[in-house]
């Protein structure tokens, strides 16, 4: 056995370096009015009690078999039917059979992780890695591994970061035959293996995840990545934003939906699309432009990334060509993506809809406190809202719902975790939705990883599809 | 393309004409609709909106419906219908949810007449009554389908599918007031268009969505649907259960279907993705295609034939931006290409064999294998139907079996179950294999082990080892391949004859001298087993042609033969003479006396005096080369079994000389066969004791049972022997009341179980469960 360099496993120091504002903490020397994350627990940003509770009302049985659970399944687990469906695809996608071996399907788990420097999912597969015990060398780096992974790096960037880029020309290079070449339908799985970990890192910094070995500092930057001359204006949001969002909000579906009955004048086509590409144009300007000088050089998870500069840029600039807009009618999970990748890695297309079906249409018809609340107009926003960021539109969404339902804080949220999400701060996820459950904000974050998923793997199989034809 | 230079006419009544041609459009198609005089099609997609006329040279622009400066999600059509009675009216259905209908004979430009913005989603489908001129119904997304009166303003009635998404709605062509709508979920519901409240009826038709379904022009209770889940499927809806009467399995999702004008069991099919073609079905015949056109570069979106009474029309709009009309005659045929001869092995060595029956009617005379094989010819016939258009063609199918009694994969089975690959020393595992080689009759085999236990041994103790090994190899009448076949003795002289000048050659290279006679006989049997045995069996063969044995022969003796040959050359120790000598007629009672060394002291003699050459105590490492060769020889032969079993008795001694892909691949073959023969247990110690993590990860997987505990019969989630559910043990045993924990044996159909021997014994005596609910456990 080969010995792998350094202990990942353990970091001694005590100082973390912001990736975002890239100021040393100390933990204790953090300003008093921003509430400091929870570093044990399952998650930095939701109190330990809540998951507890909720676990100890309504335990998902089938979980208890495990001895101990990962923080987290102990998050997603606020939402039991979810967690089910979201467990078998992983397992499947992991370890039943498949074209890849296992211990790629790890390695390629690290690497969609590392895009993304979310050090909890490398650390849990590094150590299934270890687990499989071959190849060990290949935890030294992305360098020190198989030919054809790294051949992989290239998508792994581009559907990471900007899945609009990819051409069936990329297919096309991975899969020529030659040495080191794919299959299409280990290609298929590595791209929904991809798609699964980005999204996931998502749902992990989105969600506050803490590492199980418990630390004293956490992972999460109490910074405002906005930078401090906004706080001012973001503690005036504090203020300004109503006691009663929730009721607002419904006030506003409710106006919505009124509107749609009354459907007195429609909506020229034209003025639709203005309003799809407010919105695109609108997700540039939250967030905060662009971090192209981020250093990621002493990360502990940097070894796995190759051309660690390429990041997110906005789908839509201003005065740049844009590439042209994804219209999901023509290319929807439904009818093309799945019966694609169902045909090449069989049984996948199943459990992916799964997935995204209890996702979407997980609800328990109540908001913040109130019942019998039909949520299904809010949750459609949040998973067009995410494909809108990425250029995918759909013809039969009327896009200002988006902004007439989702705060600007929200939307910051919402771009942050979707398209960086190693930014998220405990801020951001405070700064939304102040009365409501941190299991609904859970919620949002499984809509948000699903929507991201999907969205990234339509551009994928698109290009798979356009190289097969 | 060539085939548009075609001239052809239109077969039936010469109504209308035309050949294979098409067009290029601007932009993908998404639906295409003919109008009913069939003079005229439109063509709808996100970006085109045209009508062509269909004129004998070519298709013709005659009308571009998209106008007008803005571009508008109304004109992105998602399916386009023209009227079957009313010609100048046509609807659409646009992806923003809109629901258009076109009235060609406005005077303006803007041909546009109504506007229904009812759907809150993509409207996947709209279909015109076919007898009512204003009767129009469209499904959306959205899961509702609204039925529109053209006179007025909104909808007349809305239908909800309870939330999921409507795929197709079809008017039933002699039903006047039903239609059938299709459904994301994979249900199909008749509905009557006077009761919006409720369905008639719904059953399940597919997994997955339903993405089109059609009616019968002729027969009005079949409905065809086609679904993601790659089957067309015919439904007969005049029983009270929805019946499944035919089903073809395509090989992709079902996009489009429909019924062939004036062919009762004929539909055309095009797929949604992947693949580009479009096929002609006899639903009768759901294994090939009758028909296919394959000229399409993207794929199809919308098919239509062209006239509700010509059969030879198709026309068909695609995601490559082209309108082809296809000629029948021109289509290609696959079951003229299809090959119907077939072979198969059987895992025992049967053979089966298909042909065409004309082609087997030839041999029949011929009794190509007599004796021992048994032929059983299978024809199957199909009563030859008229009306079907398809070529007959009727395979006979022939089995060949091995002869009883022959049993030829015998040996692999024992030979699996027997051999100990670990838990004991390496020489008693060498020992211990070559002896289970021995009893079954592969000499060879057994050889080579004993000599790898030589090779790889500790050389400080191998005498009693050998000597115990004498013993029991005097004791042992071992036969060889030639006794089996009752070889007569003429023709061992003949060969031993034969042999004697390349003896003379041989012995010129050994150098050893005392022993030279004692040599020279085994070399010369060895050279029998070797250089003849090829000649030997054409002999065989020609004398004893029904044999099946013989045959088996042919298999096992070059394989036996080879490597004993390059080992003699390099030390001259060959313990085959000893299985010889017992039947040779020319040894003395003394010979045989000495010809009983062990392999062991032959070779201690022989090192010796060679000991000028090699030093007397070889590294193990000296002769790893030759065991490589020697698996390599193995594996090619066949005998994946021999090399793999050596590779892991050898373990380390022999792993690291062996690429990885090899040892992977004969691993894999070996499991394969294993597998099988149902060999579980040999086959999963040989995955625990291999070395790859290719291998040894195979039964890392699907490694989890799911038990329901069985008083609750719910699922059980813990581990341990207690439900958490109703804090019962779940595992007790039936016979003895005691929780079971170990090996649990519990019946498939009453679910009661318990102790592997106690249910054992129970069912010994009683063939009712032992916990008395009145079930008859079997066990087997």
């Amino acid at each position: 056995m080969t010995a792998v360099t350094a202990d990942p496993f353990s970091s001694s120091d005590p100082y973390k370096i912001c990736a975002v504002c890239q100021k040393v903490t100390k933990n204790k020397e953090r300003g008093t009015r921003v509430p400091e994350p929870f570093c044990s627990g399952p998650s930095a940003f939701i109190p330990e009690e809540e998951i507890l509770e909720a676990w100890l009302e309504d335990p998902p049985a089938e979980l208890l078999l495990a001895d101990q659970l990962d923080h987290l399944t102990q998050v997603m687990g606020l939402h039991p039917h979810y967690l089910k469906a979201f467990l078998r695809c992983q397992f499947y996608l992991l370890k039943m059979d498949g074209p890849l071996p296992l211990h790629y399907r790890h390695y390629i788990a690290i690497m969609a992780a590392a895009r993304h420097q979310c050090w909890y999912l490398v650390r849990a597969h590094m150590r299934e890695f270890y687990r499989r015990a071959v190849c060990l060398d290949w935890l030294k780096g992305l360098q020190f591994s198989d030919q054809k992974l790294q051949k992989l790096n290239e998508i792994n960037k581009i559907l990471a970061h900007r899945p609009w880029l990819i051409t069936k020309e990329h297919i096309q290079a991975l899969v020529k035959t030659g040495e080191s070449s794919w299959s299409l339908a280990e290609l298929v799985h590595a791209v929904v293996l991809l798609a699964h970990f980005h999204a996931l890192a998502s749902f992990v910094f989105g969600s506050g995840i803490n590492p199980e070995t418990p630390s004293s500092i956490s992972l999460y930057c109490t910074c405002d990545p906005t930078g401090d001359e906004e706080e001012t204006e973001f503690h005036s949001f504090f203020s300004t934003s109503p006691e009663n969002e929730p009721e607002a909000l419904m006030e506003t579906m409710k106006r919505l939906q009124e509107e749609r009955e009354r459907e007195e004048e429609e909506a020229s086509e034209e003025e639709m699309f203005t309003r799809f590409e407010k919105e695109k144009k609108e997700s540039l300007l939250v967030g905060s432009g662009d971090f192209d000088k981020e250093v990621m050089s002493f990360s502990r998870v940097s070894r796995f990334v190759e051309d660690s500069d390429f990041g997110y840029k906005d789908f839509a600039r201003h005065g740049e060509d844009n590439p042209p807009t994804f219209r999901a009618q023509d290319y929807s999970w439904e009818d093309h993506g799945f019966s694609l990748v169902n045909r090449l890695y069989s049984d996948i297309g199943h459990l992916l809809e799964d997935r995204f079906q209890t996702a979407c249409d997980l609800t328990y018809y109540n908001m913040a406190s109130h019942e019998g609340v039909d949520t299904s107009m809010l949750r459609r926003a949040l998973f067009n809202y995410v494909h809108c960021m990425y250029g995918i539109r759909y013809d039969d969404y009327d896009y200002g719902e988006v902004n007439q339902l989702l705060e600007r804080s929200l939307k910051v949220y919402i771009k942050t975790v979707t398209c960086y999400p190693e930014r998220t701060t405990r801020r951001m996820y405070d700064s939304y939705w102040h009365q409501f459950r941190h299991s609904e904000k859970v919620h949002v974050n499984l809509l948000l990883m699903e929507a991201r998923m999907q969205a990234e793997l339509l551009y994928a199989l698109r290009a798979i599809t356009r190289y097969m034809t | 393309m060539a085939v548009m230079e075609k001239m052809t006419r239109a077969s039936s009544g010469g109504m209308i004409s035309g050949r294979t041609m098409f067009c290029h459009l601007d932009a993908p198609a998404n639906a295409i609709s003919v109008c009913r005089d069939a003079t005229q099609v439109v063509v709808a997609g996100r970006n085109i909106f045209k009508i062509f006329a269909l004129e004998d040279e070519g298709f013709v622009e005659r009308l571009n419906l998209r106008v007008g400066r803005k571009p508008s999600l109304n004109f992105s059509c998602a399916d386009v219908m023209w009227h079957q009675m009313e010609e100048n009216l046509l609807a659409t259905a646009a992806t923003n949810g809109a629901v258009v209908t076109w009235n060609l004979g406005r005077p303006c430009r803007n041909k546009q007449e109504q506007l229904f913005t009812e759907h809150k989603r993509t409207v996947n489908k709209v279909c015109f009554h076919p007898t009512e001129v204003h009767m129009l119904l469209s499904g959306s997304q959205d899961g509702y389908m609204k039925c529109f009166d053209l006179r007025k303003k909104e909808s007349v009635s809305t239908f909800s599918g309870q939330s999921e998404s409507v795929r197709d709605v079809q008017f039933s062509m002699k039903d006047y007031f039903t239609f059938a709508a299709s459904f994301e979920n994979g249900n199909v519901q008749l509905w009557d268009i006077r009761r919006p409240d409720r369905y008639e009826r719904m059953f399940t038709a597919h997994t997955g969505p339903v993405f089109c379904c059609d009616w019968h022009p002729e027969d009005r209770g079949w409905l065809a649907t086609g679904g993601r889940d790659k089957m067309v499927k015919v439904w007969d809806m005049t029983t009270n259960r929805a019946k499944e009467i035919f089903c073809v399995q395509t090989i992709a999702s079902v996009a489009r279907v429909k019924w062939r004008p004036e062919r009762k069991w004929h539909l055309a099919t095009c797929s949604m993705m992947v693949d580009h073609n479009i096929y002609v079905w006899d639903v009768r015949r759901p294994y090939i295609p009758f028909a296919t056109f394959e000229e399409h570069k993207d794929v199809t979106t919308g098919i239509v034939w062209r006239h509700q009474h010509d059969p030879d029309f198709l026309l068909s709009g695609s995601k490559d931006s082209t309108l082809y009309q296809h000629m029948f005659k021109d289509a290609s045929r696959p079951v003229d290409r299809a090959n119907p001869e077939g072979l198969c092995f059987g895992l025992f060595g049967d053979l089966a064999f298909a042909a065409k029956e004309s082609l087997m009617s030839g041999e029949v005379g011929r009794k190509p294998y007599a004796g021992g094989d048994r032929r059983y010819p299978i024809f199957f016939f199909k009563k030859p139907d008229v009306t079907e258009q398809f070529a007959q063609v009727s395979s006979a199918l022939s089995v060949f079996e091995t002869a009883p009694g022959g049993a030829p994969m015998d040996w692999f089975i024992k030979t699996a179950r027997r051999y100990l690959l670990s838990g004991r020393p390496f020489a008693e595992l060498c020992e211990h294999n070559a002896k289970v080689a021995k009893d079954l009759n592969r000499p060879q085999v057994s050889t080579t082990w004993t000599m790898l236990r030589i090779m790889f041994s500790d050389p400080a103790n191998p005498s009693s080892s050998s000597n115990h090994n004498l013993s029991k190899l005097g004791n042992l009448p071992l036969m060889n391949s030639f006794s089996m076949k009752e070889m007569s003795s003429a023709l061992t002289e003949r060969n031993k004859e034969n042999r004697q000048d390349n003896i003379h050659n041989l012995d010129s290279n050994l150098n050893t001298t005392e022993d030279n006679e004692e040599t020279e006989g085994s070399e010369g049997q060895a050279e029998y087993l070797f250089g003849d045995a090829e000649l030997d069996d054409d002999d065989l063969y020609s004398m004893e042609h029904e044999n099946q044995a013989a045959e088996e022969a042919e298999f096992s003796l070059p394989q036996e033969a080879f490597p004993l040959r390059h080992e003699i050359v390099d030390h001259p120790s060959a313990p085959e003479p000893l299985t010889e000598k017992p039947e040779s007629p020319h040894v003395s009672g003394s010979e045989a006396e000495a010809t009983c060394l062990t392999p062991m002291e032959s070779f201690s003699l022989i090192s010796v005096s060679s000991s000028l050459l090699f030093p007397p105590h070889l590294p193990p490492a000296f002769f790893s080369p030759v065991v490589i060769a020697m698996l390599r020889y193995y594996a090619e032969q066949g005998d994946v079994q021999m090399a793999v079993s050596v590779l892991i008795v050898l373990g380390d001694r022999i792993r690291r000389e062996i690429d990885e892909l090899t040892q992977e691949h004969w691993y894999m073959s070996y499991i394969d066969l294993l597998q099988r023969f149902e060999l579980w247990n040999v086959s999963n110690e040989v995955i625990k004791l291999s070395t790859c993590g290719a291998i040894s990860c195979l039964n890392q997987a699907s490694t989890t049972l799911h038990i329901n505990c069985s008083n609750c019969k719910r699922p059980m989630n813990n581990r341990g022997w207690i439900c958490d559910r109703c804090h019962q043990c779940a595992s007790v045993c039936a016979v003895c009341h005691h929780v079971v924990k170990g090996v649990f044996v519990w019946c498939q159909g009453c679910s009661h179980g318990g102790h592997l021997t106690h249910i054992m014994d129970w069912l010994r005596n009683s063939t009712y469960c032992p916990a008395a609910c009145g079930h008859q456990c079997e066990y087997t």
